[in-house]
């Protein structure tokens, strides 16, 4: 694994027991000690430390930053107030999803936004193109990005010294220089996301677990923890050759900015909902044990291929296999009966409302 | 009188006369995480070696364990069924994975000791 980028605080995890492995080239924490069912059990009832350091953090700044964020995303860039997030897509040109985002806005003039991993560079890129004709800078911040999860998230934070009962779902500050704090996170419980400079990131992490409800969690349960939570995943569940209509993600792009348009992907984007969607993302139940996972073929009782599952596992807080996939528009009713092709036999499984776990935002 | 053999891709394997035990060594349970599915061979079935017999699934991921040796699938651990998790708390003991009835015994004689079997994952 040497041409992997090691996390800044991967000595930290080293200490604490983690077992890593790939992804998106970084060599990141799959599971500490405690082990995957444990951590993400553990996130849902306490606090779940995660290190999202391979997540990209960039700064938008300048004259143009709203206009320029409201071409490159189906977002209303202008009509977002100081310190409020929003999920956001950046789309290509036929309405491909590039990236999910959340975009933030710091300032008058200022946004921050949060990019994944795997799609750094190319979001760079894309972005650095379209900014060309805007007066806006393009900013990478160098920062360490935390997230602590679950239902005792503030109350720990409290303890560690860093007050953000304040913040909302969704809602931003700056409580130190260089630091970036949201209330949000991809588990679909109560928590924050909080970006920090490297200096200081050692500190905050003893603190939080000095605090025995907090622990680290790996990447394995922030997998089985968001698919649980209904949350894609981009490069599995979403893609280049998804959109957002098909991908059930039409909710986060304001609906006089889907007629307006004035975005990157916005004609094509008109054109696939007046044409009317092929198929569309939904949960997935197996009916045994059995886990059927990304790359499975799903098909109706006539035996047609009707569609693909693109994320699959167990789900340790409902107790059951959990999945999510793409199906044909009129298969994807929720209870319609299909079969997945797992080596070469074939696994009930019904179309299921997502999210399999109650999303616990703390809404303001 | 029993004697158990090791293989390099982590599944042991306990002889008694014509039959054996099979199953994953700790490490491998440790390896693969907190199993959630273990995917059993029919009973009957004949296995050669390096076939898939057995396929455990973890959280994240699923991950073949392969026939050691020629044999004919006697009897499988039904109580993994409902209860995947014992091959996490007792790899060695009570989750064990399949009985055979061994139809080369001289392929064990390529397999590894308990001694061999630590020092290779030491």
């Amino acid at each position: 694994m040497s041409d992997l980028r090691n996390l800044p605080l991967a000595a930290m995890h080293e200490e604490a027991g983690a077992r890593f492995g790939a992804f998106a080239g970084w060599r990141m924490p799959l599971s500490y000690r405690a082990g995957v069912m444990k951590e993400h059990l553990h996130t849902r009832e306490k606090a779940g430390l995660f290190d999202i350091s391979h997540m990209r953090l960039f700064e938008v700044r300048g004259p143009d930053a709203a206009a320029f964020l409201s071409c490159a995303c189906p977002l209303d860039a202008a009509a977002l107030g100081e310190g409020r997030s929003k999920y956001t897509m950046l789309l290509n040109d036929e309405a491909g999803i590039i990236d999910d985002l959340i975009v933030t806005r710091a300032g008058a003039e200022r946004f921050i936004v949060v990019a994944n991993a795997g799609n750094a560079e190319k979001d760079r890129n894309h972005l650095n193109e379209l900014a060309r004709d805007f007066n806006v800078d393009l900013e990478v911040l160098d920062r360490v990005l935390l997230a602590l999860q679950g239902p005792e998230a503030e109350s720990v934070l409290l303890g560690a010294g860093l007050d953000l009962s304040g913040l909302t779902f969704m809602t931003a500050a700056e409580p130190r220089e260089k630091w970036f704090t949201t209330r949000s996170g991809y588990t679909g419980e109560d928590g924050f996301e909080i970006a920090l400079p490297l200096t200081e990131a050692e500190g905050l992490v003893r603190a939080i677990l000095t605090d025995e409800r907090a622990m680290w969690i790996g990447l394995a349960a922030r997998d089985s923890l968001r698919l649980e939570a209904g949350l894609c995943l981009h490069g599995q569940d979403i893609d280049e050759a998804t959109n957002p209509a098909g991908a059930g993600l039409l909710w986060a792009i304001p609906k006089k900015r889907r007629e307006d348009g004035g975005f990157v992907g916005a004609e094509a984007l008109k054109r696939i909902m007046q044409d009317g969607i092929k198929e569309v993302r939904v949960g997935l139940k197996p009916d045994g044990r059995q886990p059927v996972r990304a790359g499975a073929l799903l098909m109706n009782d006539a035996g047609e291929a009707v569609g693909r599952v693109t994320s699959g596992g167990f789900g340790p807080s409902v107790g059951y296999p959990v999945a999510m996939g793409y199906v044909a528009t009129n298969a994807s009713e929720t209870g319609t009966r299909l079969v997945a092709e797992v080596r070469g036999s074939h696994v009930p499984i019904s179309v299921h409302p997502l999210p399999f776990t109650p999303h616990r935002y703390r809404k303001g | 009188m029993s004697k158990t053999y090791f293989t390099e891709d982590h599944e042991w394997i306990r002889v008694e006369g014509e039959t054996a035990t099979v199953g994953i060594t700790d490490y491998a349970q440790d390896q693969l995480g907190d199993l959630v599915f273990v995917e059993l061979p029919e009973v009957g079935k004949s296995l050669s070696k390096g076939d898939t017999a057995v396929v455990v699934e973890s959280v994240k991921a699923a991950s073949d364990v392969y026939a050691p040796v020629d044999g004919e699938v006697t009897e499988v651990n039904e109580a993994l069924v409902s209860d995947p998790s014992l091959v996490n708390s007792a790899p060695m003991g009570d989750g064990w994975l399949w009985k055979m009835k061994l139809s080369d015994e001289s392929q064990l004689g390529n397999l590894m000791d308990e001694d061999a079997y630590k020092a290779s994952i030491a």
